[in-house]
């Protein structure tokens, strides 16, 4: 059985438990929209599910293997969290050629400039990416998903900064995502439109 | 490891030289505190060659822990750190080229500026020719295991005093064995013995060290 499957996961932080035997699963194909109020524990799930964080007990799978011993799960991964991982010294260009080095991709530097162009950074792939704006950053950081052939995004509020162009620009990358069989688990404060296709969701409650 | 020589190597290089007045800072600091001792203490040739392979350690240990912060804070800050876990990169590879980087960035060029400061401090050829040995030996242990420190208090806010608290008392075996090598050269005794056991906690450090920066690094994400 292909995809991602979650089971009996609990996620404590500080003494208050986040979410407890959270169970599901992600086909492929899939698009997965967490909702919840802030301190819910999305971002905390979505850390678990790219095994950056340790849950205190159940397992993430992939492939029926549990992540952290799976050998693909990592070469088919593409996480963007809240930080963007983008060095503010080094320009659009550079950042990405290092990532998609350390990701062991190869990407021509026409391709990346190609990629750069549709996501309207021509002219600024050669400045420090800080003295970008926040949402030209976003869109470098974004940039990624096009560049790494990745089967499962895991986007922790990709839309926050984008303009009403990028966030249309970026659902319908989703829908293209899911329907050539990829896997997608976004968290978003704002509803996903029409444009994103369609999706199931998960909806995570404030616990005390 | 053409990743890591690509991904990481490469990119740390760039990063130095793009931030140069990071580069030089722990430099210049270091120099400073060395010309301070022959105006504090004496100006007397004698007393600057008994003290003088003390001050140049000391001032190398303060000036490490100064740029030390850089090695995985900035990463940790942008989420580079968290790009490079989900990289497939073993992590404790990508810790050590960091180390490595590190250690050439910042104490090479305290290695080539050392005959300088020998001369300011009226060391004599023999003294100078210990001291580079154990400058040479000694300041990738502190590279290394400053690096695990590092990782433990990437996460807290201000972790750079804390760093110092940390890492001082650990470097004085070294300090120790260091400048008694000097001390050795000055009176034309042998000091290979001081040396090997310098060279062994190296080994020991360069073997062991990637491995703790790596689980530091995981515990700091948690």
């Amino acid at each position: 059985m292909s995809g991602l499957r979650i089971s009996g996961l609990t996620c404590v932080k500080r003494d208050r438990v986040l979410f407890e035997a959270l169970n599901f699963q992600l086909m492929p194909g899939e698009l997965l929209y967490l909702r919840g109020p802030n301190g819910a524990g999305k971002t905390s799930l979505l850390r678990i599910i790219t095994g950056l964080s340790e849950p205190e007990s159940g397992e993430v799978c992939y492939d029926d293997m549990p992540i952290a011993s799976s050998h693909s799960f990592l070469s088919a991964l593409i996480y963007l969290g809240h930080k963007a991982g983008l060095n503010g010294a080094l320009s659009a260009m550079d950042n990405l050629q290092f990532w998609l080095a350390q990701h062991g991709t190869e990407v021509s530097p026409s391709g990346i400039y190609a990629v750069l162009e549709t996501l309207g950074l021509v002219g600024l792939e050669d400045i420090p990416v800080r003295l970008l704006s926040a949402g030209q950053q976003r869109r470098v950081a974004l940039s990624r998903l096009w560049l790494k052939p990745a089967k499962i995004w895991v986007l922790d509020e990709p839309f926050t900064a984008l303009d009403i162009a990028g966030i249309a620009w970026l659902e319908r990358q989703f829908k293209q995502h899911v329907d050539n069989g990829g896997m997608i688990i976004t968290t978003s404060h704002q509803p996903l439109s029409e444009n994103a296709g369609k999706h199931s969701t998960l909806d995570l409650e404030y616990r005390f | 490891m053409k990743h890591l020589l690509l991904g990481i190597a490469r990119r740390d290089v760039r990063i130095a030289f793009q931030q140069k007045a990071e580069l030089v800072q722990p430099i210049m600091f270091l120099l400073m505190v060395v010309t301070l001792f022959p105006l504090g203490v004496s100006p007397a040739p004698e007393t600057l060659q008994r003290i003088g392979p003390g001050v140049i350690w000391i001032a190398a240990i303060l000036s490490s822990l100064l740029s030390m912060d850089r090695l995985f804070r900035e990463d940790f800050n942008d989420g580079s750190l968290e790009q490079y876990m989900l990289s497939g990169m073993p992590l404790s590879g990508v810790a050590a080229v960091k180390v490595l980087v590190h250690w050439l960035i910042s104490f090479l060029p305290l290695l080539v500026l050392s005959p300088l400061l020998a001369m300011f401090l009226n060391l004599t050829l023999d003294m100078y020719v210990a001291l580079i040995a154990t400058l040479i030996l000694g300041t990738p242990l502190l590279s290394f295991v400053g690096a695990i420190a590092v990782g433990l208090t990437v996460g807290l806010q201000r972790g750079g005093l804390l760093l110092a608290l940390l890492l001082i008392p650990v470097f004085i075996p070294l300090l120790i064995f260091a400048t008694s090598a000097v001390d050795s050269a000055a009176l034309h005794l042998p000091y290979y013995s001081q040396l090997a056991i310098i060279g062994a906690m190296l080994l020991l450090a360069a073997a062991s060290a990637p491995f703790a920066i790596a689980y530091s690094l995981k515990v700091s994400q948690n």
